[in-house]
């Protein structure tokens, strides 16, 4: 799974049938130090994250089970809310 | 996901028979902000998408969840068409 922190949010009213009720966000990777790193992404939420939080999510067709039974089309979820990270470099 | 562009369309008669019947658009990576980015990808369009029209895309094996992707050779699938994008100030 990878860090991230939200920083936008998507509205699509034309999407396919079982995204609809699903919240787009838009998710900055980071590193362990909450710098930025790579390109923005657009992530399903399980969660329920709000703006600037730190989360950590899952990529490509394990990103869907999080839904699990429900089948919804996504290669990002949110799956978790980080409360403290701690990064000991020695 | 990530964010795209339509930019252009793929025709091509000689190709997998289920793939028939499917529309394959060129997209151009763009970021929130709308600059683009790097690479091209062809994906299935499952929404209609317009050409020059913001879309959603989803890639790897989560694209064969896509509407009427079921069992068919698609690794990257249009299942949005983007609206609006709202950043937060402080990026």
């Amino acid at each position: 799974m990878y860090l991230g922190r939200i920083v936008g949010r998507l509205w699509a009213t034309m999407k396919n049938e079982n995204l609809t009720g699903q919240r787009l966000l838009v998710v900055q990777p980071v590193t362990p130090e909450l710098e930025d790193k790579g390109k923005c992404i657009v992530c399903t939420d399980w969660t329920g994250a709000g703006a600037g939080e730190v989360v950590y999510w899952s990529r490509a067709r394990e990103a869907s089970y999080a839904f699990f039974p429900e089948e919804v089309v996504t290669d990002a979820t949110i799956v978790g809310i980080v409360d403290s990270l701690h990064v000991k470099r020695t | 996901m990530i964010l795209a562009r339509v930019v252009g369309t793929v025709v091509a008669t000689r190709k997998d028979p289920r793939l028939e019947g499917k529309k394959l658009l060129v997209l151009k990576p763009v970021s929130p902000e709308g600059k683009d980015e790097s690479g091209y990808v062809v994906a299935v369009d499952t929404v209609g998408a317009g050409f020059r029209e913001t879309v959603l895309a989803v890639a790897g094996s989560s694209a064969r969840m896509a509407e009427g992707c079921k069992d068919k050779p698609v690794d990257t699938a249009i299942v949005g068409i983007v609206d609006t994008v709202s950043m937060d100030q402080k990026r």
